[in-house]
């Protein structure tokens, strides 16, 4: 055995799997099973992260993997946990892990259902943004002003019209004791919150800005700072609502504009040019300063939904 | 590759899928000025950097040559040099 | 030993369901089927079936639990009609391709639009090209054999195929009958629990859903259809097993009805069997060579079967309650690929009969025989099929 077998074996995402350079989803889906470990079965809609690990007789996963369709990961997850379960399979826990377009679209309707039944599963969306598997065509979770292939910015458009679907908060109102953001730039913050979401029980969500290279239109190695920026401006803040209460949240460290967020992707350079980019940007900037207000993301500042024991991560 | 009944597959298969003619650059590792952080292990998407006790391996079979864990690396340790193809 | 009751249709199918040991089954209501799936959850209330009974919020997700629970190394339920059925296409035809073994009730009505909860086969028959073995009864007793069969049909290693048992809405499903009923433990003797070779196993972990590049995925779809072939004996071989313990054997994957020396030979699926095998004792006893041929299993199609039984007859007439709009029905048309270049081959005319609920009864089934008789006289079958029991008069 070499040394390469050695370093494999503890790996339970290993190479050879097909992802673009780069890919943010990649680096997620590696710290997810770090922080779960070995007893987990992952169900995977259709999506990114099934196309990049599916190709048959070369699958990365060391974990038991199942992918059947794209609109149906939370009610496969459901059977599986229903298996287990009968067959009093207690260690096994269960992992659901879709993208945006499966979740915010899609499958939107299972996984309503899912939470409703309350079924063992926890269910993470691996966020970019668009459909990205098919060359970036526009889902519910793209952001304000963002091109996609389907809602392009040309003459009379600035991109996607409406506002990205707050589904953490839809989560949340099935009445599920644990939904968490999170992102690929804070891995740390990102295990913690996956350790923290398996010691509940029930149905569990977290979503993760899971930045895209590709597809977003920036440099593969800024995979990490792009993800920094998003949580920095206030575009994407990280918190965690226990039982219904925003119980942490990541505090910003130094506040940038959201300009400085927008111009490191091609997705967004059409609002660097005209009277409608600039009143587009102003728009966004005001989201972000909403969500700063909302969520209290400026230390010493608090939010303005009521939280208990905020706690500022580093 | 003979098909399966089902099309299942052995997990961890994908090591034998070489990625690393996708890449252009190559990370280079000085372990002079690195302080074994750990951060280039981290962050690869492609888990192609292992650390054995204090020794980082890249491993070029797998390395796409994103870039990621030269960007990231707090001790300016990795390089990223144009491949010679 | 066995006990007899007099039940409805729809709890015959759920007896048979509690004494198959499912570990999980799915439930959306949705007409005629609806039934099977309240006595089912009346029966875990009252602690006579564990089970984990999941009620899921659309028939998309009734399919897709089957999918994940059969993956996982558990035996499977569910029962869905109609707009259910067509909601789980496309999970029925990935768990074939995947080859889940789960079992479903596809309790027949027609389709939309117009909307109707009346009994047809176009439901069923719309997912024949799934890789779904289907089975279709005649009778509330043959619905709680069958149902049995079907679990042992579907986790055959040599099969491992989701398996529909497709029983007519109302007819079957809403009346009562005298049936009779195994005892677990001989249920239990005939069906032992599903022991899966391949399950999601955290002690050897194994990837599930792939993708088939184009120089594999033909192979990939061949397996399926091979399964399928070489099922036919497997089949056979489980009706057969399963009549040693019932004591009641309805024919494999036909049953032929006077056929021997039949000029005329029926075909047809379901409950209707019963009004033609009686139409057909009528004819008999008026001097006229009819038979009839009961298609049990449809998928896969019993076509060697079938041939045995109609090749000495002049005509088939095939009556089905599906169309395939702008072509005809799919019986017919499977039965006419199989028969086309046969020497001495009948002619096969295709009847539609019964959409939507309008009644098949005996007269129904004499103008069908009478319109099959003209043929064997003139030799020339007709082309366009036959809308048996249309009312031209109120046509637009």
């Amino acid at each position: 055995m070499n040394t390469k077998e050695i370093t494999n074996q503890e790996e339970l995402f290993v190479s050879g799997h097909r992802a673009c350079h780069g890919c943010g989803m990649a680096i997620a889906v590696r710290h997810i099973l770090k922080a779960t470990g070995k007893n987990v079965i992952v169900v995977t809609p259709t999506g990114c992260l099934e196309t990049f690990t599916s190709p048959f007789g070369y699958s990365p996963w060391r974990v038991p993997w199942i992918h059947h369709l794209f609109e149906n990961g939370p009610a496969i997850a459901t059977g599986v946990v229903a298996a287990l379960k009968a067959q009093g399979r207690d260690d096994t826990r269960v992992l659901a892990i879709g993208g945006d377009g499966s979740t915010f679209d899609i499958g939107f309707g299972a996984l309503s259902g899912m939470l409703e039944r309350g079924d063992d599963v926890l269910y993470i969306c691996a966020d970019n943004g668009a459909y990205m598997n098919t060359g970036g065509q526009r889902s519910g979770a793209s952001p304000l002003y963002s091109a996609t292939t389907t809602d392009p910015a040309g003459r009379s458009s600035v991109g996607k019209f409406q506002m990205k679907k707050d589904i953490p908060t839809i989560v949340a109102a099935h009445g599920v004791p644990y939904v968490a953001t999170a992102s690929v730039a804070y891995l740390k913050d990102l295990e913690k919150k996956i350790k923290k979401a398996m010691t509940y029980h029930g149905p569990r969500y977290i979503q993760i800005d899971s930045t895209c290279p590709s597809v977003w239109g920036f440099p593969s190695d800024r995979t990490l700072e792009v993800g920094r920026l998003a949580v920095e401006c206030g575009i994407t803040p990280l918190f965690e609502m226990e039982n219904g209460e925003i119980t942490k949240v990541r505090k910003i460290k130094k506040k940038i504009s959201i300009e400085d967020y927008l111009k490191t992707q091609k997705r967004f350079r059409h609002l660097f040019a005209g009277d409608q980019g600039r009143e587009a940007l102003k728009e966004i900037q005001d989201l972000a300063d909403a969500n700063i207000r909302k969520y209290g993301l400026l230390k010493q500042a608090k939010a303005e939904t009521t939280t208990s024991s905020e706690e500022v991560f580093t | 590759m003979k098909v399966t009944i089902g099309a299942v597959v052995k997990g961890g298969t994908s090591l034998g899928y070489k990625t690393g003619n996708w890449r252009d650059e190559r990370p280079v590792l000085d372990m002079e000025p690195c302080k074994r952080c750990g951060q280039c292990e981290s962050v690869c998407p492609d888990s192609a950097i292992h650390i054995i006790d204090e020794y980082y391996i890249i491993d070029y079979d797998f390395c796409k040559g994103c870039g990621l864990c030269a960007y990231e690396c707090p001790a300016d340790a990795i390089e990223m040099v144009q491949e010679e193809k | 030993m066995s006990q007899v009751q007099v039940v409805e249709g729809s709890e015959a199918v759920a007896y048979a369901v509690r004494a198959s040991r499912p570990h999980v089954i799915s439930a959306y209501p949705i007409s005629p089927q609806t039934h099977i799936v309240e006595r089912l959850a009346q029966m875990v209330a009252d602690g006579e079936l564990d089970t984990q009974y999941v009620r899921v919020e659309s028939e998309f997700s009734a399919a897709s639990v089957l999918s994940g629970a059969s993956a996982a190394g558990s035996r499977a339920y569910t029962a869905s009609s109609s707009q259910g059925l067509l909601l789980m296409t496309e999970v029925l035809y990935a768990s074939a391709g995947m080859r889940l073994p789960f079992v479903i009730t596809g309790v027949n009505r027609t389709i939309s639009a117009p909307i109707s909860i009346q009994v047809d086969h176009q439901d069923t028959i719309s997912l024949r090209d799934s890789g779904v073995i289907q089975l279709y009864v005649e009778s509330s007793q043959e619905a709680y054999d069958t149902h049995l069969a079907a679990f042992k049909i579907a986790e055959d290693p040599a099969i491992l195929l989701p398996v529909m048992v497709c029983m007519d809405g109302w007819i079957l499903t809403h009346s009562y009958e005298r049936v009779s009923f195994l005892k677990q433990e001989e249920v239990d003797r005939f069906l032992p629990p599903f022991q899966p070779a391949d399950f999601l196993d955290v002690k050897e972990p194994k990837s599930w859903g792939s993708y088939g590049e184009e120089e594999m995925l033909m192979e990939f779809k061949f397996t399926v259809y091979d399964a399928m072939q070489k099922g036919k004996q497997r089949i056979k071989d489980v009706f057969s097993d399963l009549s040693l313990v019932t004591g009641r054997d309805y024919g494999g994957l036909i049953e032929a009805y006077h056929t021997g020396d039949a000029e005329v030979v029926l075909i047809g699926m379901g409950s209707m069997a019963g009004t033609i095998k009686e139409a057909v004792d009528e004819l008999r006893s008026e001097g006229k060579k009819v038979g009839f041929v009961k298609i049990r299993c449809y998928r896969p199609f019993p076509y060697e079967d079938i041939w045995e039984e109609i090749k000495n007859a002049q005509v088939v007439g095939v009556m089905e309650a599906d169309v395939s709009m702008g072509s005809e029905g799919a019986v017919s048309m499977d039965l006419k690929a199989k028969v086309c270049g046969r020497a001495n081959a009948p002619l096969v005319l295709d009847f539609i009969a019964g959409l939507g609920g309008r009644e098949i009864n005996m007269d129904l089934v004499r103008e069908i025989v009478g319109e099959a008789e003209k043929v064997c006289k003139s030799g020339v079958p007709f082309q366009e099929p036959y809308w048996a029991g249309l009312n031209p008069s109120i046509l637009p």
